[in-house]
């Protein structure tokens, strides 16, 4: 049962990060700014997208294929999930999405395996050991932190299985592919460009964040000060919510004190927009510019209220593409590598196609899960 | 009365009982599904996440002996991954000198705790937890994200060398273990802790320095954390500031060391029962894993575990806690 | 009160609500300087009815502390509370009041369930509610699959969110500093009766306490069912101030807690009084406003906060004599 082997080593090799980069006005850039990603990832934001219509879970922007017939095998499968945490409600809607996603599949998938390693990096590390000796055939890893996770990632495609990386990426390129929206910066950048159109220069911009250190919050942060710095808008506060709705109005509150007016708010995470907006109404103020999520509780907010508002997004759809790919490279077709998906965005004209009211208020609209089996019941 | 003879009192603590059963009723439930839970991959994955969590738990055994706490080692942990790391700077050649800042670092922050306790007499609940305030500020501001690179030598050895299945890392967290059960059984300063924890007072009467003794617990603590920190640096490959806080291991070592029969209010117990906590803690993990139960359930396994071990302790021990 | 409590306890000492009223006072001229305005009526009303929840919470956290215990579940049972009633109503307005009635209801009794295994089964009530917080967490998320279903009703919301408007001289009064007026009117003068006075000679000495044939677990059960009340109090609240999600609660123990402790409540018991409490969670909510007023980088708040916790317990360690 215990097979014993000699002395033996998983040890990774290790890799180098990207450079930091220094910028002026809103203070310095953290070290997650990367210019060229920066540029890359604003390009995109203009780009058509090659694949099915309607289904922008499987299109791909600029698209660049690998090779995959070394990987071809006969199903069916057993696919194997690394998944960073389930701590979230944007995780629970994206981790259902993939559950049905794989239901769609059965034919091909004999095995689904889920190992949550609740938000905790030495735990995923362990849980990707864990699964390499448990026979997948295919290994999907969505990282807990990037710069943390790449040594056991390494390790994992030294084994020859497949590997495929979604969400939060790692510092190397030996998965197959890795899958994930436009990104951080095009996110922040979206919200930023419309916060900073509709305040006037020398006008008080807050932007509350969620929590320091996390890449993909860090990225938007990171364009959405150039978008600030640019337009010279006056960043009154840069203040950290923790997600936490009752803390999130206090600081609002209190910014509207100390200010008198703050003329727009940019976030990097809709979780506690509603309570943003909710902190001006009970102050008596009127609700400036603001930027959220696809959260439907923001949205039908959006509506009632008439907010001038927009939601750039980071949808929850991109859970299914990891087992797409997954099956396409078990079937030895070509992938692209990356598989950047498109970032579509909620604005005043589109916003009528995202309510949906039979869901709950802290579904994702950008589910891509409408014609999914279990809709809309998995989701409530 | 003897302070050997109080540890040597239950030299096999009943949460080993507990293990076994844990280990056969899992193992026959996940083959009862098809799966083997003593496969290699999972065992190795089960003694890594005992190697951290027992690290610390080995430091927080003797504090809590010494009837105080620690709940800064999460963010003592955090610090060390990130001193160790920032000082290696990705070559072996900085190794040591980064093993041993990291070190000296947990200890400055052990003696901090130790001295707010000891000689500023503040409660070693709230000392530890302001102590752990003030590195969450200095973290959250200095860091915002993983920093520094680990010598590939470490790597190497601490972080993934194993013998067979078990990891290096599992046999320095044993290593740590053996000698702080020395420590406790064989020298006058264990003795004196042990009788600290059960009686401060009727210590310091007998001769014994009270506030050497806790200061001196509460560096051996935030020295164990560090050592933990710095392994958590050899398998991350980084620094990363939090990882001590995501880990939770401040409460699941004030956890661990409970399941193993120390009591919370200090004077009884010892590291043998807190490394079967351990072993208990991970082996219900690799359960939940192999068996894919949600993670949420787990977390009420392991309330209800906490809250039953220590109702079986307190069913055996006629003297009450303090707490 | 206290001095009452002196008159009639000789061994109770310090604690008093003068050092508290000295650091809120200070902290008040410092946001005058900082913002005037801030003592305007309407700012201030508003800032009374924000910091409700933490000022019940405190309040009831202040009876398990007086009574030498602890309880870490709080946070998660505000949580809980919040997440069940929004699910429950699922924007029903007349579910409004029964759902009230239950939240308060299954609070104090989570608050039973922990001064039970307290006081019969004799766990430490650090494990007892740590074990509870885990169970809490893990049993509401397990529920609700992950992420909070439903939504509170406006009439629910109306205790936290809204205010009686034209009062003179005030202008707009919040319901939630109503509630917080009549509870914690209600709560000094528990403290005062026969009740209070047993709770904190249990928790000053529990078993000289029993010996003069004070019934000790059972006050301890009951400062745990208010402590569990006052929670289920504070959700409503919160869930009214701020709307449904996991985050409503989290934390908030060790705020309380350390509201308690900033308050001149020893960590321990027997010493301090409810009134101390409150204040100490309303210097704390103001001590938050004043770093927002000031702009003091959000990363360096928990920095600021340990700092000023242990200034403030080590001040008042040094002024009482050692236990």
């Amino acid at each position: 049962m215990l097979a014993l082997a000699g002395c033996s080593t998983d040890e990774p090799a290790t890799s180098a990060s990207g450079p930091p980069a220094a910028d002026a006005g809103t203070g310095e850039q953290s070290k997650f700014f990367v210019r060229s990603d920066y540029e890359a990832e604003l390009a995109m934001l203009g780009a058509t997208a090659t694949g099915p219509a309607g289904k922008p879970w499987e299109q791909v922007l600029n698209p660049s294929t690998v090779d995959t017939a070394s990987f071809k095998k006969a199903g069916p499968h057993k696919i194997c999930f690394s998944n960073a945490a389930l701590n979230n409600p944007w995780r629970q809607v994206g981790f259902k999405t993939m559950q049905a996603e794989v239901e769609t599949h059965r034919d091909q998938i004999s095995e689904f395996v889920h190992v949550d390693a609740e938000g905790k990096d030495q735990k995923q590390i362990a849980d990707i050991n864990d699964l390499l000796g448990r026979g997948c055939d295919a290994l999907i890893i969505s990282p807990n932190t990037t710069a943390t996770l790449t040594p056991a990632v390494e390790a994992a495609c030294r084994t020859g299985v497949p590997v495929v990386v979604f969400d939060r990426g790692v510092e190397t390129t030996c998965p197959v592919t890795y899958i994930n929206p436009i990104g951080g910066y095009g996110f922040g950048h979206v919200g930023a460009e419309f916060v900073a159109q509709k305040v006037k220069p020398g006008g008080k911009v807050l932007a509350l964040r969620i929590l320091p250190g996390v890449d993909v919050l860090e990225t938007r942060w990171s364009a959405a000060k150039l978008v600030f710095d640019r337009a010279k808008v006056d960043v009154v506060g840069v203040e950290f919510t923790d997600g936490d709705p009752a803390k999130t109005k206090k600081i609002v509150d209190d910014y509207l004190q100390r200010h008198g007016t703050i003329d727009g708010v940019w976030m990097d995470a809709g979780a506690v927009a509603v309570a943003a907006v909710e902190a001006f109404q009970d102050a008596g103020k009127p609700v400036p510019p603001i930027n959220g999520e696809d959260q439907l509780d923001f949205l039908r907010l959006w509506k009632d209220e008439g907010l001038t508002a927009i939601a750039p997004t980071y949808p929850t759809y991109q859970w299914r593409t990891p087992v797409i790919a997954a099956l396409r490279i078990l079937d030895g077709k070509p992938v692209s590598a990356p598989w950047k998906l498109p970032q579509p965005t909620i604005t005043q004209e589109n916003l009528d196609d995202y309510l949906d009211p039979q869901m709950p208020p802290l579904h994702y609209a950008m589910c891509g899960c409408t014609g999914l089996p279990g809709y809309p019941q998995r989701w409530k | 009365m003897s302070a050997l003879s109080v540890v040597a009192r239950r030299p096999v603590p009943g949460v080993y009982v507990a293990l076994v059963l844990t280990a056969v009723i899992g193992w026959l439930v996940v083959a009862l599904r098809g799966g083997a839970l003593f496969n290699q991959a999972t065992i190795v994955s089960l003694l890594h996440v005992a190697a951290g969590l027992g690290l610390v738990a080995v430091g927080q055994t003797l504090v809590i002996l010494g009837g105080s706490l620690d709940l800064s080692v999460a963010y003592v942990v955090s610090l060390s991954t990130l001193v160790a790391a920032e000082t290696m700077n990705g070559g072996n050649g900085a190794l040591l000198p980064g093993v041993l800042l990291a070190l000296a670092v947990s200890a400055g922050v052990g003696l901090l705790n130790g001295l707010l306790i000891a000689r500023a007499r503040v409660n070693a609940f709230i000392a530890t937890l302001g102590v752990g305030l003030l590195l969450k500020g200095y973290l959250d501001s200095g860091y915002d994200g993983p920093a520094g690179s680990t010598s590939p030598g470490l790597v190497q050895t601490l972080g993934y060398q194993r013998i067979g299945p078990v990891p290096v890392s599992f046999v320095v967290m044993l290593a740590v273990a053996a000698a702080a059960w020395l420590t406790l059984s064989r020298t006058r300063f264990g003795h004196h802790l042990v009788a600290v924890g059960g009686d401060p007072e009727v210590a310091r009467l007998s001769g014994v320095r009270t506030d050497r003794v806790l200061v001196a617990a509460h560096v051996l603590c935030s020295l164990c954390a560090g050592l933990a920190g710095v392994y958590l640096a050899a398998r991350l490959g980084s620094g990363a500031p939090r990882v001590g806080t995501e880990g939770l291991y401040d409460l699941e070592s004030i956890a661990a060391v409970v399941i193993g029969g120390t009591a919370l209010a200090g004077g009884r117990g010892g590291v043998a029962g807190t490394v079967g906590g351990v072993l208990l803690l991970a082996g219900i993990d690799a359960i939940f894993n192999q068996l894919e139960l949600d993670a949420f359930a787990k977390q009420v396994v392991r309330g209800v575990v906490i809250i039953g071990a220590v109702a079986v302790y307190a069913r055996r021990a006629v003297r009450k806690g303090r707490w | 009160m206290v001095d009452t409590l002196r008159g009639r306890l000789p061994r109770v000492r310090a604690g008093g609500p003068l050092p508290i009223l000295a650091i809120l006072g200070v902290l008040l001229v410092l946001v005058a300087i900082r913002q005037p305005d801030f003592l305007a009526p309407a700012s201030l009303m508003s800032f009374l009815g924000r910091s409700a929840p933490i000022i019940l919470l405190a309040a009831g956290q202040y009876f398990v502390i007086v009574s030498g215990e602890f309880d870490l579940s709080v946070g998660s049972l505000v949580t809980a509370e919040v997440v069940i009633a929004a699910r429950l109503i699922d924007g029903e307005p007349a579910r409004t009041w029964p759902v009230v009635a239950l939240v308060l209801a299954s609070a104090a009794f989570v608050g039973l369930v922990n001064g039970l295994i307290t006081t019969w089964l004799r766990v430490p009530s650090f494990i007892t509610t740590l074990g509870m917080l885990l169970i809490l967490v893990g049993a509401v998320y397990l529920w609700s699959d992950g992420s909070p279903k439903g939504e509170l009703s406006e009439q629910f919301r109306r205790f936290g969110r809204r205010a009686v408007e034209g009062v003179p001289v005030l202008g707009r009064v919040p319901y939630a500093l109503l509630v917080v007026l009549v509870l914690g009117g209600l709560a000094v003068m528990l403290m005062r009766s026969d009740f209070g006075r047993t709770l904190i000679a249990v928790g000053d000495n529990a078993r000289a306490a029993e010996l003069s044939g004070v019934r000790s677990g059972r006050a301890r059960t009951i400062a745990f069912v208010l402590s569990g009340g006052a929670a289920g109090a504070a959700a409503i609240l919160l869930g009214g101030y701020s709307g449904v999600s996991f985050q409503a609660g989290s934390g908030l123990e060790f705020t309380a807690i350390t509201a308690v402790v900033l308050g001149g409540v020893a960590l321990g018991g027997g010493r301090g009084s409810v009134a101390g409490a409150m204040l100490g969670a309303l210097t704390l909510e103001l001590l938050f406003a004043l770093m927002n007023f000031s702009g003091v980088s959000g990363t360096v708040r928990p920095a600021v906060q340990g700092a000023i916790i242990l200034l403030a317990v080590a001040v008042t360690a040094a002024r009482s004599p050692s236990r």
